[in-house]
Parts: C-alpha cells; structure tokens; sequence
C-alpha cells in the first residue's frame, strides 16, 4: 500500500524541495481485542450489557410514566421530569457508547485509502455540455428572436408584481403613530389597582407605575372596554410612570414649567430606543434606567437622555387636577412616544403645528 | 460473533438469502446498486474536531423529533383566555391561548416539560455547535477550492439556525419573549423610509397585534426548518462529492483519503454518536432548567424584568445595540434611527457578508487557485489564523456588552464605564488579539522548526569531562518529522508588474498593488519550513555528536522529567 502512495504521490518534483520524505502509512497497530480473544470477549460481554441496560431504562421509563404523580417532586426537581429524562438520556447514552465502542473496540480497524478525484469534469464532458447548451440555445431560437425573449422576460419581471400585492393584506397601512389613547381630561390610574392617583398619595422620591384611566374602564353592562389585542396595543403605547420628586429639583425646558403638579411629574414608561417598559428608577439621582439596553434618562431635566443608546427625550405627559382632586393629562403627549420610525420627524413637526 | 474468521458472506446465510429477495426487487425498481458501490465503502477520515458538524447535525435532528412533538399540543394563538390549569399561581389570570398552551405543557402532559427543555437545549446546541464546526473549518483552511460553495451553504444554515431559534423562543409569548418581540418591532421601525409599513404588514397593526405568533409559528415550524432541511441534504452531498480534508501524515496526500470506510465503521460512529447527543440533551432536559416561562408570567407591554436576555447566540446582536451610542439624524424629512439600524440589522447582516466572503478575499490576496483537500494547522497560516481570533474577539465583546448589566451587578462595576470599555474595546481589543495571535502563531512554528533540526529532548543528561552537563537531544521518528513538514511553503512574493510585455503600462496597476500589499502582509513574518540543507546540516549535527557513553538503541523515545520512558 505504502509503496502505491510513493509513485502517486509524484515523487520526482517533490524530492527536491521537501525537507523530509513522505514514509507511507504507518503499519497497523493491532488492538487488545485483535490479538487476545478473551478480551473481545469481554468487550463484547461490556458493550451487550450496556445495550441490556438501556433496555432496562426504555422499560423504567414506561413504568414512571405511570406510576409517578404528577406533582410529586424530587429533591426540589419534578420527579416526573427527572425519572423520564435520566431514564430516556441514561438508556440513549449508553445505546450510543455501545455503538461507539462496537465501532472503536471490535470492528475491522485497517485504515483504507480511496483516490480522489478532481471536483471538476472531464474537459471532454464540459465541450460536451457546453454543446448541448449552445444547440439547445440555438435550436431554441432565443437569440434570433429577442420579441419573445424580452416580452418573456418583461412577463417575469411583472410577475413579481403579484407576489409582493399579495402581501399587502398583512396589515393594515401605518397609522395614528404620533398619538396615544391620552386625551385632556383622561385620570391617571395605577397599574395594578386601576384607582385614580391623588398627588397626596405620592411622597417624595416615589415612582408609580401608570396607565389611562381607560384601560380599566367597564362598560355598561360592566365588560372591561378595552380587551386583548386592542389593550395590549394601549398599554404598549400609553403605559405611564409618575414620580415625584422635590419641586426645586426639577428643571423643566421653557413652556414645560406648568406640566407638574408640586414637583409631581409623568413620563411615558415605553422608552424611545425600542420600546421596552423602562423601570428602574434611581430616587437620589432622579435617573431612569431601561433595563433591556441600559438607556438611562434624568427625570428632573426633562427625561433627557444621559446614557445609553436612546437618542430622544423620554416623552412628558402635561399633569392638571380634575374637580375631585385627581391628577389628569392636559392633552395628549406631545412628543411622539415608542421607538424612532421613518416618519417621526414629519409626524413631530405636525404635533407642534396643533400645539 | 463478530470475529473475521468465522465470517460467512451474507450471501450465503439465511438471513442473506432472504434479503437478496427485496434487494432484488428495489434494485429492479431503483437500481440504486451504482450509486451504493460508490458509497457503502467511502472512506472518512478520522479527526476528534470532525466531529463537531455531526453535533450540529444530530441535534437538528433532535430538533425535529422532540418539535413534532411540542406542536400536537402548543396553540399559535394570540386570543386572550382565562387560565384554570395545573399551575396554581395565574388560576384565573388572562393570557394567550399560546402561553397558556405552553403551561400545560409544562405542567399536564407528562413528559411535556422533558421535551420542551431537551426541545430548547438542543437549540441551543445545534446554533453553538454550528459556531464550534465553522469555526474548525476556518482555522484549519478547509474552506478553499473545491469547498467554497459549502461554506457559503453553511454561513447560510448558521444565519437560519440564529432566525429558527429567535423564532422558537418567541413562541411561548411569555413576559421574556415579548420583550424580545418588542426589540424586533424597535428593530423594524428602524429600518430607513419603510420601516414603519414593514412594521405594520409583520405585526399586522400595531405592535403585538395578534398576528406575529402565528406568523413565528409558520416560519419555525415550516418554512425555516424546510429551507435548513433542503441546504443540510445539500451541506452533505458536497461533502460526499468533495471527499473530507484531512489532515497531513504520513501517507496522507492531496490525492487520497486515508480513514475508515462508511461501512461499518462511520455508520456505527455516526449512529452511535446520535444516541450519544440525544442522550445528552435528554439528561441536561432533566437536571438544567432552561427557559421557565412561568416565573415570567404572560406577556404585558407595560412589564419587564430586570437582566432580561435573549438566547446565547443571540447575546452578539444585543451587545452591538447595548454599546452604540445614540445616534439618530433627520434627512429629507425622515428620521433615521442609525442607534438601531447600524447595530441590529447591520450588524447581523454584516456578519454573515464578511464570513461568506472570506474565502474569496483570502483567494483574491493569494491568488491561490488550486484545490486544497489537506487542512492546514491554525499556526501555519498565521494572519489568517489571527484574523479569525480577532474576529472571535469581536464578536465576544459584543456578546460580553449583551450581559454588561450582569456583569455590573455581579462584579460591582459602574455600567456606564463598563459600557465605555466595550465601546472601545470592540475596536480595540480586536487589534491586540491580532498581533498576539500572529506572534503566538509564529512563535509555534519556530518550535516547530526546532523540533526538526535539532531533535528532541531525551531527558538523558550528559557529563561531559570537563564537566559541563548537556541534555542529549534525538531525531523526531521520520513519521513525526514528515507530519510536522507536510505543509506549504511560504511562496516567494514578487512586485506587480509595471508594464506588460510589450513595454506598455500594464492595466489594472493600482489594483494590482493593492493586492500586492495585501499578500505581502498576509505572508509577513512568517516562518518558511526547514530546506533540504538545513535537514540534512541537522542530520549530521545530532550524528557527529558521537562518542556516547550510552546507546540509547532504536526504541528509544526519551524519559520524562519523572524517569518515565516516553511515547511519541
């Protein structure tokens, strides 16, 4: 074998500029297994009883299918999902390493050589094909008819038409991005108990979840207005947070001055970068942090980015207080809220054209 | 049984006799016995580090089993419904009806929570493996001619694992996934001039809408699956075609293939090793937790959870938004999100370009164009070997800013100078790694080199009698000496031309140059391996050194620190 590699390996060139001679394949190594029949006899008996064993598994796996609870546990795991899966992995882990070791321990070991072959065709096969291209082309008269392979060829372009007016239907065309379910008037509610927020319930240095008042609204026959889908679009728009925070503290752009109420200020909780619920606020820095790309905005100027990958303010509600005390938005927001799109720049110009 | 002398050609057993029946009639059908000569022997050649596509492979594999059985019970749906299931917590609270189908997975069919995390670790697997196999093929140079176009389908199955994966850990539409969610609806938007409409058509509405799980749920279950199933089927005929690399050795040459053939040996391996990944994920199914959509709860736009973190593979994508600064400008009257954009789609996108092209750029710049079915070692290719490592460095600082938030509370470091440190480091970490990959690369092959011409160390100390001590040095076997030479030599670089033939200035000069410089720095430093003269000068070095007090004899290999014969 070795002596077949040294003639196709082209000696004559390679002789002159290689340091060392190419030896051939080493001589076979023979296995324990190979020259002692005891001992693949052993090997065999160790590779059957895995196999055995891994029956035996398959088997306990059906039995704790039935026999144990449900809901029982097992050292703090589901006792269920602990039997099903050692048993299930134990008995396929030692299907494999029998396999394996079938392979590496008994199987013939005498290492083979095949030739390789160029990945390219023969150049009698390429002319050939190449022929046949060119009569197919010929025969097919697409060069001296180019009124049937352009309007061929115009057909295919428009048929992709189709397949992308098709898809139109996905959804229906951008819309109402710049606003939000705010409207003057509307309570701020808290999040989870959906009752109205008194500026007297809010101390100094807190922050409180928010949403519009109408997303606990019921109807008359007491069914929630808002439902599923249509909520969750609300609250991915709407969602608010209020802080309060020392009236001196807060330095509010001109034309913001009356938008708090005794240092009581609301945000937008959706975070201009792309849109996750921001929450961890920091009381002695007045800084807010979103905690999905660490975008950090200080609430005492303005909700002005300070950190991080947002580039625009985080948006500021308008505060005022209805008839029984409660805080109230004064209008929409009037900063376009959730993530930068396209046309946001156009849209922004059209808010404070109504302002 | 199984021992050769005993061995009776099928043919002649009772078993075979029977066999020759339906082979017979298959092959009157199909005549398949053309294609199988060719192949039931093939022969494969035998590496620990070939082993690692096979990983991807067989979890994929996993993949499918364990997902066929997720989908007779999970429901892509976004209807709200009251949840009176198992898991007492969320009695009575509204979810999803594909959040709540996915707690009765977990919590009422039985072995559903196995399959699920053996369904979410396997992925996990079979995106790392994927990595793990690429990178293999890089560092060895086993993607040049003939095997470009199967790096390019491979750069094409990792960039579909990634989508497959995000996709399937969609699903659940549980508090983690729809952050998730929203970060592609950020992501969309920010896509210049269409975003908003692609927005739109994707979530059908606004954002959620109650379209994107179905949607996810077609893509992860049909049309991504089939197009990765079509290019595997094709990842491994070219592999078949093309025979696999190997590594150089004795008797092993451009020409040939040195290894076991397919039967018996690589079906049993590779069947084997099936059951060995099944049982692997299996196990991790049920000791590792992954995933527990319950601790989450159902999704809610207005919730979060701090430390919130995408897959493994994913954590690159994140890194590059968490680290770019905030940068958005408004041209013509429309707002362009670059703080989004550049990060998210282009780096993603950009990845893969600059991964798929490598092949062609390397060939470009050496302008190698002949077929290489022997691997090089990473320290025989040392730009390329360090390029790859700088890569690597890129991609894990990206991956590291994707924690930066639980590397700062684990390790008590301020987050913005944290962040600062990736911003920096992702250009300049990249560089360092670079020149210290190239040094470590060069460093190796003068060892090498050293290891040829002056042998190696015996471990057997000589006195010499003016009483000087020297440790005796010996030839490397033959076989080790060809392994370790069996490689290219460095070719002698040569200036473009200024002018053609006939004296005219030659065209194409300024890209000419370029290339020039680009493949003298891809040659630069590098040790060339020993000549001829320089083997024979070591020969008769460590022969003239005669007049041993011991004959070390042919056995010999040397001793270990401890006095141990040693093995080469």
């Amino acid at each position: 074998m070795s002596d077949e590699l040294q003639t196709t390996s082209g000696a004559g060139q390679v002789q002159s500029t290689e340091p060392i001679q190419d030896p051939g394949l080493p001589e076979h190594q023979l296995r324990p297994q190979d020259v002692d029949e005891a001992q693949a006899k052993r090997t065999e008996r160790q590779i059957a009883w895995m196999f055995r064993i891994a029956g035996l598994l398959f088997l306990g796996f059906c039995f704790s299918y039935f026999l144990i609870d449900i809901n029982s546990s097992f050292l703090g795991w589901s006792a269920q999902n602990f039997a099903f899966g050692m048993s299930l992995g134990g008995g396929l882990l030692l299907v494999g390493v029998g396999i394996i070791q079938w392979a590496k321990k008994l199987m013939s070991d005498h290492e083979m050589v095949e030739m390789r072959h160029p990945s390219a065709s023969s150049d009698e096969d390429r002319t050939a094909v190449l022929a046949d291209i060119n009569a197919g082309i010929s025969e097919s008269g697409i060069g001296r008819r180019p009124m049937i392979r352009n309007s061929l060829l115009g057909s295919m372009a428009l048929l992709g038409l189709p397949a992308v007016v098709l898809l139109r239907d996905l959804g229906p065309l951008p819309h109402d991005q710049r606003k939000t379910v705010w409207t003057k008037g509307m309570r701020l509610v808290n999040d989870v108990t959906g009752t109205p927020i008194k500026p007297s319930d809010l101390q100094v240095g807190q922050l409180v979840n928010g949403q519009p008042a109408i997303v606990y609204e019921t109807d008359a026959d007491g069914e929630r207005v808002l439902e599923g889908t249509e909520l969750l679009q609300v609250k991915s728009k709407a969602s608010i947070i209020v802080v309060r925070m020392r009236p001196e503290d807060v330095t509010p752009d001109a034309g913001k001055e009356n938008w708090g109420i005794d240092g009581i200020l609301c945000y937008s909780k959706i975070c201009t970068h792309v849109g996750c619920p921001i929450s961890l606020w920091e009381q002695q820095t007045h800084h807010l942090l979103c905690p999905c790309h660490q975008s950090t905005f200080d609430l005492a100027d303005n909700g002005k980015v300070i950190f991080g990958p947002a580039h625009r303010s985080l948006p500021q509600l308008p505060l005022g207080i209805d008839d029984e005390g409660y805080l109230i938005a004064m209008s929409d927001f009037p900063d376009i809220i959730a993530p930068s799109y396209p046309e946001l720049a156009r849209d922004q110009k059209k808010l404070d054209n109504k302002a | 049984m199984s021992t050769t002398q005993e061995y009776t050609p099928i043919q002649e057993t009772g078993a075979g006799k029977k066999a020759a029946g339906p082979v017979g009639w298959l092959d009157d059908r199909l005549g398949l016995a053309g294609v199988a000569k060719k192949n039931l022997r093939k022969v494969f050649p035998e590496h620990w580090s070939f082993m690692l596509g096979e990983v991807a492979l067989w979890s994929f594999v996993v993949l499918l089993l364990t997902g066929v059985f997720l989908t007779f019970w999970y429901q892509p749906s976004m209807t709200e419904v009251e949840y009176h299931g198992s898991y007492m917590p969320f009695n009575g609270l509204e979810m999803s009806q594909a959040y709540k189908s996915t707690l009765d997975i977990s919590f009422d069919i039985r072995g559903g929570l196995l399959i699920r995390q053996i369904h979410h670790w396997a992925a996990a697997l079979f995106v790392a493996a994927m990595m793990v196999h690429m990178l293999r093929v890089f560092f060895t140079g086993a993607y040049r001619k003939p095997r470009e176009i199967n790096w390019l389908i491979g750069v094409g199955l990792f960039s579909l694992g990634l989508i497959e994966g995000f996709a399937g850990y969609s699903l659940p539409d549980d508090l983690l996934s729809g952050t998730g969610l929203r970060f592609v609806d950020g992501l969309v938007r920010s896509i210049p001039l269409v975003g908003s409409y692609l927005e739109f058509f994707i979530f059908g509405g606004e954002f959620p809408g109650d379209e994107i799980i179905p949607r996810l749920y077609m893509a992860h279950i049909l049309l991504v699956p089939a197009i990765l199933l079509g290019l595997i089927g094709a990842h491994m005929l070219l592999l078949v075609y093309h025979k696999h690399t190997q590594w150089p050795g004795p008797g092993r040459t451009e020409q040939n293939v040195v290894g076991y053939p397919m039967l018996p040996v690589y079906a049993a391996k590779a069947g084997g090793f099936f059951f060995v990944v099944f049982g692997f994920t299996a196990l991790m199914g049920a000791l590792l937790q992954i995933n527990p959509i319950w601790v989450y709860g159902p999704y809610n736009p207005s919730e979060v959870t701090a430390g919130s973190q995408p897959d493994w593979y994913m954590g690159f994508s994140e890194g590059l938004v968490r680290m770019m600064p905030g940068w958005e400008s408004t041209f013509f009257n429309y707002t362009w999100s670059w703080n989004v954009f550049i990060p998210a789609v282009g780096g993603l996108t950009g990845m893969f370009i600059i991964i798929g092209a490598w092949p062609f750029v390397e060939q470009w710049i050496t302008g190698d164009k002949r077929d290489h079915h022997l691997l090089e070692r990473p320290r025989n290719a040392p730009v390329r070997t360090a390029i790859g490592v700088a890569a690597m460095t890129a991609y894990g600082v990206a991956w590291a800013a994707g924690g930066n938030d639980i590397i700062a509370t684990k390790f008590h470091m301020d987050i913005y100078t944290l962040t600062s440190i990736f911003r920096v480091g992702f250009f300049v970490f990249p560089v360092i790694a670079f020149m210290i990959t190239k040094r470590i690369c060069i460093g190796l092959q003068r060892a090498d080199a050293n290891r040829i011409l002056h042998g190696y160390e015996t471990g057997v100390i000589e006195r010499s009698p003016d009483g000087g001590f020297s440790e005796r040095h010996a030839a490397l076997p033959v076989a080790d000496q060809y392994t370790l030479t069996a490689h290219e030599r460095v070719p002698v670089l040569e200036a473009p031309a200024e002018t053609d033939e006939n004296g005219v200035a030659a065209p194409h000069t300024r890209k000419e140059k370029i290339r020039a410089k680009l493949r003298a720095f891809y040659y630069a430093d590098q040790l060339d391996k020993p000549t001829v003269e320089d083997v024979h000068h070591a020969e008769e070095h460590l022969a003239a050194h005669d007049g041993h007090p011991v004959e070390l004899g042919d056995e010999f290999q040397g001793v270990s620190e401890t006095g141990i014969p040693r093995v080469h």
